[in-house]
C-alpha cells in the first residue's frame, strides 16, 4: 500500500483553478518522499473546502467538526503518539472557530503539524469574510466592507514561540512540498500557513496577486532568530515572505508524560493491583 | 447518658474556617469506628468567607438520606448560630464559643476556646468537642486527623493533634445530656468515599485511559482525583482550553483506541454537546459525565438539583441513540460509570452518567469494590472479525460495525462528520444517507435489550407508589420506610437507568398502585413527563425540589399530597 489516490469514485469537489488542487498535490508527493506507511498516517480536519482535501488520499482520516480538528488530533496524537499526525484545515476552521485552540495547540507543542489553506475568504458558505480577510475588502455578508482588522497566524505563532512557523504559497508546489516535508520531520507543533486563490469568491487576492508579491526567504535567512523572525512575519503587503520563519527545540507535549513513552493507551487494561491500593487509600 | 442509633451532626463556619477539615476527621473517624454515614456539603462559590456547612448523619444501621433536624450543631461562627439555631431540636445540642453564649444558655455548650487554645485551633478544638460528645475514641480521631495532615509539617500535625485533645479533654470534664451513638456493629472495614470518587474509580476499573476537562464545580474533583493517579494507572488527563476542546479531545482520544471520558456540570455540558452528536455520527465511544447543579446560565455553582435530564436525553442535533445511567448511590457511581464504558464501546457512541452536587461531594461509607477478576474495555480486542475490505460503517443488522483503530492494524480507518459512505467518505448519495441513518438508529435494540431494570421496593399493590431517579432515591426510600412505620402501603420505584427506557420492565407497576407521586430535584417533574411521553401513563402528583437543596425524607413527607 503507498500513499496515492484514493481508487473510489470521489472526485474532488473543489471549482477549477482552485488553489486546493496543487496543494493536494504537495501533500501527496510530500507522504511519498517521507515514505511514511499510510497506516501509520493519521489525518485530522475540520469543515470547509480544505478540509475535504485528505478525502483524496490514501490514509487514516477524521473529518471532525468545523473548527475542532486541532482538539481531535490532540487527542489522538496522546493515545497513539506512534502515528504521525497532520492537520489540514482553512482559514475559517483554524484562525475563527478554532481559534482558541490554535493558541493552545502552540502551547502544548504537540508533535502534529498544522496545514492550514488560507485563501482569505469562505469558500465553502460562498464568500463571506474570513479571519484573514484584508480590512475593507467588500464580499457579500460585508457590503459596506469588512470592519475588523486581519488575523496575522504567523505573527501570533512567533510570538508565541511556536516550535515551527512556516508560510507557502499553493504556486509554488515544490517548495511546499519540501516545507511540508520539513514540518512533519520537526519534533513539536509545526504551522505551515498555505496562501491559495479562491477563484470563486476572493477577487482581490488572486493567484497574480501572490505571485506579484511572495518572495522566499534567502538561504541565510536564519529562523532560530525570534527578533528577526517577528519582523519577517509582521511583513505582509508589497511583499510577503515565503519559508521557514521561526524555529525551536522547545520539549513536545508528549515527552512531559512517562506514560506516552510505553506506546498507545489502545488495549492496556488497568493495574488492579494499583488501583486496589488506590481504593484502600481510602480506608 | 442513653446511646442513639443514628445522629446528625452539622459544622457550620465561614469558608476558611477549617469546617471542611472538622467534617472530613469526623467522617472518618466514624467510618473507621465503624458506622454508616451521609454527608451532606453545602457551601458558597468563594473560597474565603460566606457560610458553609458539613452535615454529617452517622448510623448505626444503614441509612441513604440526609435529614433536616440537627443534633449537634457545631458552631464555629455567630452566624452558624444564627441561621441554624431553629433546626436543633430541645434534645440536641449547640456547641459555640463561650464568648458568644455565656455558660447557661439551655441548649448550649459554651467552649472556652480563647483559654484552651490560639484562634487558629479553634476548629480543630471543636472537632474534639464534638468527637467527645459523640463517644469516639481518642486513637480514632488523631489518626483519622494525622491521615487528612499528612503532607504537612511535623509542627503542625503535632499542635493540632495536642489541640484535638485538649478539646476532648475539656468536653468530658462537661456534664450534657447529650446522648452518644450507640457502639456501632463489628463488621468488615469499610472506604469513605463520594460520589464523585467512586464514579472515577469505577471508571479506572473499567480501562478509562483519556479524560479530559475544563474545571467545573461539582464535577472538578474527578478530574483531581484522575489527574492525581494519572500516571501509575497508565492514562492521560488533560486540562484543555474549554469544554469544546475537551470532549473533541476525547472523541479524537476514543477513535485511536483509548477508552475516554469527560466530565462537566449543565454549563460545560452546554458547550460539548456539538461532541455529543459528532460521537454519534463518527461512531466513536463516548461517556460523558455531567454533574448536575442549579441553572439556568451559572445558576447556583455550589448547589444540588436534578434540573438536566431533558437536557442530557435531547442533547445533541439529529437522530441517534444514547444511554442515560443516573446513580442513587456512591456504590452505583462506581457500578454505572463501569457499565458506562462498556456500553460506549459495545455501542460505538455517546453514554451519559448523570449526577448532581449531593451525591458528588456526599461521603458515605461503602464496602471495597472486588476487583478480582473485573472486566475492562478494550477497543482492541482480538476476537473482532474484519470482513474485508475494511469498512469503518459496513451496513449490518445490528447497526455495529467493526471498529478497527488507526495506526493499530493493516487497514485505513476512515471516520467522517459529514454523512458517509460505508468506507468513510463523505456522500450527498441520499439512498446511502437513509441506510446510514437506520444502522445508526439500530444501535438503539442493542442498548435497549441491555437496559436495567428500574428499582422497585415494596408492596407489589401499594396504595401509594413513589417514583423516583438518581441521588433522590436515599431519600425516597427513607420517606417510605417512615410511611411503612406508619401502617401505609408504600413502595418506591426508581431509575438507575433512564434511557432506553423500556416501559413493560416498569408500567405494570404503575398500573398497579392506588396511587403515583414522582419525587425528582427539579420543577416540572422531567421524569414523570419522560414517562407519560414513553407510556401514556400520566403521573398527575409530583413532588419537586429546586431550592439548590438535596431531597429529604422530611421534605417528601412534609409535601405529600393527601
Amino acid at each position: 500500500m503507498s500513499t496515492g489516490e484514493v481508487d473510489h469514485t470521489v472526485q474532488p469537489a473543489w471549482c477549477p483553478g482552485c488553489g486546493n488542487f496543487s496543494i493536494l498535490k504537495a501533500v501527496k508527493k510530500a507522504l511519498e518522499e517521507l515514505k511514511l506507511k499510510p497506516e501509520q498516517v493519521l489525518f485530522v480536519s475540520g469543515i470547509g473546502q480544505a478540509a475535504k482535501a485528505p478525502h483524496y488520499l490514501q490514509v487514516n482520516l477524521f473529518n471532525g467538526l468545523h473548527g475542532r480538528a486541532l482538539p481531535a488530533a490532540t487527542g489522538a496524537k496522546l493515545a497513539n503518539p506512534s502515528l504521525t499526525v497532520v492537520v489540514e484545515s482553512g482559514d475559517g476552521c483554524t484562525y475563527g472557530e478554532g481559534g482558541n485552540h490554535f493558541l493552545a495547540a502552540i502551547r502544548r507543542n504537540i508533535d502534529l503539524t498544522l496545514l492550514v489553506h488560507n485563501n482569505q475568504i469562505y469558500g465553502l458558505t460562498k464568500g463571506q469574510a474570513s479571519p484573514t480577510t484584508e480590512a475593507g475588502q467588500i464580499t457579500k455578508a460585508q457590503p459596506g466592507g469588512v470592519a475588523s482588522a486581519p488575523f496575522n497566524p504567523l505573527a501570533v505563532a512567533v510570538a508565541m514561540q511556536a516550535g515551527f512557523v512556516a508560510r507557502a504559497f499553493s504556486g509554488l508546489p515544490d517548495h511546499l512540498t519540501a516545507l511540508i516535508k520539513e514540518g512533519v520531520q520537526h519534533k513539536g507543533f509545526s504551522l505551515i500557513d498555505i496562501l491559495q486563490p479562491c477563484v470563486s469568491f476572493n477577487k482581490v487576492n488572486t493567484h497574480a496577486w501572490y505571485q506579484k508579491r511572495c518572495y522566499v526567504l534567502p538561504s541565510d535567512y536564519d529562523p532560530t532568530d525570534w527578533e528577526r523572525a517577528v519582523k519577517t512575519a509582521m511583513e505582509w503587503g508589497e511583499k510577503i515572505p515565503l519559508g521557514l520563519i521561526y524555529k525551536n527545540n522547545r520539549l513536545t507535549f508528549e515527552e512531559h508524560f512517562s506514560v506516552l513513552q510505553r506506546g498507545p493507551l489502545a488495549g492496556k487494561g488497568p493495574d488492579f493491583k494499583v488501583l486496589k491500593e488506590i481504593m484502600e487509600g481510602f480506608f | 447518658m442513653k446511646a442513639v442509633e443514628a445522629l446528625q451532626v452539622v459544622v457550620g463556619g465561614e469558608a476558611g474556617q477549617g469546617l471542611v477539615t472538622v467534617g472530613q476527621v469526623l467522617a472518618k473517624a466514624l467510618v473507621r469506628s465503624g458506622y454508616r454515614i451521609v454527608v451532606t456539603q453545602g457551601y458558597q462559590s468563594r473560597i474565603r468567607g460566606g457560610h458553609n456547612t458539613f452535615t454529617v448523619r452517622a448510623s448505626v444501621a444503614e441509612i441513604l438520606a440526609p435529614r433536616e433536624s440537627i443534633d449537634l450543631l457545631v458552631a464555629l461562627d455567630g452566624v452558624s448560630v444564627a441561621l441554624h439555631e431553629k433546626e436543633v431540636p430541645a434534645t440536641g445540642l449547640i456547641v459555640a464559643d463561650r464568648a458568644w453564649v455565656g455558660t447557661n444558655a439551655p441548649r448550649f455548650l459554651g467552649v472556652p476556646f480563647a483559654e484552651l487554645g490560639p484562634q487558629r485551633m479553634v476548629n480543630t478544638l471543636a472537632l474534639g468537642v464534638a468527637g467527645a460528645l459523640l463517644g469516639l475514641p481518642q486513637g480514632v480521631l488523631t489518626a483519622a486527623l494525622d491521615d487528612l495532615f499528612g503532607g504537612k509539617a511535623l509542627s503542625v500535625v503535632e499542635e493540632n493533634r495536642q489541640a484535638l485533645i485538649k478539646g476532648m479533654e475539656w468536653a468530658r470534664t462537661q456534664s450534657t445530656a447529650f446522648p452518644p451513638l450507640a457502639p456501632a456493629v463489628e463488621g468488615p472495614r469499610r472506604l469513605m468515599l463520594n460520589g464523585n470518587e467512586a464514579l472515577a474509580l469505577g471508571a479506572l476499573s473499567a480501562g478509562l485511559k483519556f479524560f479530559a476537562f475544563y474545571p467545573m464545580t461539582p464535577s472538578t474533583s474527578i478530574a483531581l482525583f484522575l489527574a492525581h493517579h494519572a500516571e501509575k494507572m497508565g492514562m492521560i488527563v488533560e486540562q484543555a482550553e474549554d469544554e469544546i476542546a475537551a470532549v473533541n479531545m476525547a472523541i479524537g482520544a476514543s477513535f485511536a483506541g483509548a477508552p475516554s471520558m469527560v466530565a462537566t456540570s449543565g454549563g460545560g455540558f452546554a458547550l460539548m454537546v456539538e461532541g455529543v452528536s459528532l460521537a454519534a455520527m463518527t461512531e466513536t465511544p463516548l461517556v460523558i459525565v455531567v454533574a448536575q447543579r442549579p441553572a439556568p446560565a451559572t445558576g447556583l455553582p455550589t448547589r444540588t438539583e436534578q434540573g438536566d435530564l431533558d437536557f442530557v436525553l435531547h442533547a445533541g442535533h439529529g437522530e441517534f441513540p444514547r444511554a442515560v445511567f443516573a446513580p442513587g448511590s456512591v456504590e452505583e457511581c462506581f457500578h454505572l460509570t463501569r457499565l458506562a464504558l462498556e456500553s460506549a464501546e459495545a455501542s460505538q457512541g455517546p453514554v451519559f452518567v448523570l449526577t448532581d452536587q449531593f451525591l458528588a461531594d456526599s461521603y458515605r461509607a461503602v464496602s471495597p469494590f472486588p476487583l478480582e477478576g473485573l472486566s475492562w474495555v478494550n477497543p482492541m480486542d482480538p476476537l473482532k472479525e474484519i470482513p474485508l475490505p475494511y469498512q469503518r460503517y459496513r451496513l449490518s443488522e445490528s447497526g455495529l460495525s467493526p471498529r478497527l483503530l488507526p495506526g493499530l492494524s493493516d487497514h485505513l480507518v476512515v471516520a467522517d462528520s459529514d454523512e458517509h459512505t460505508e468506507d468513510g467518505h463523505l456522500t450527498e448519495d441520499l439512498l446511502v444517507r437513509k441506510k446510514m441513518v437506520e444502522k445508526r438508529w439500530a444501535k438503539g435494540v442493542w442498548l435497549k435489550s441491555r437496559a436495567l431494570a428500574p428499582d422497585y421496593r415494596g408492596d407489589p399493590n401499594p396504595d401509594l407508589l413513589l417514583v423516583t431517579w438518581g441521588s433522590s432515591r436515599g431519600a425516597v426510600v427513607e420517606a417510605a420506610d417512615t410511611l411503612k412505620q406508619r401502617g401505609k402501603r408504600v413502595s418506591v420505584l426508581s431509575f438507575p437507568q433512564i434511557w432506553p427506557m423500556v416501559p413493560n420492565l416498569f408500567l405494570p407497576f404503575l398500573e398497579a398502585a392506588e396511587k403515583v407521586v414522582s419525587v425528582e430535584g427539579n420543577l416540572t417533574g422531567q421524569l414523570a413527563r419522560l414517562i407519560r411521553r414513553e407510556t401514556g401513563f400520566f403521573i398527575t402528583q409530583r413532588i419537586g425540589r429546586y431550592d439548590g437543596l438535596p431531597i429529604t425524607p422530611e421534605y417528601i413527607l412534609r409535601h405529600l399530597p393527601e
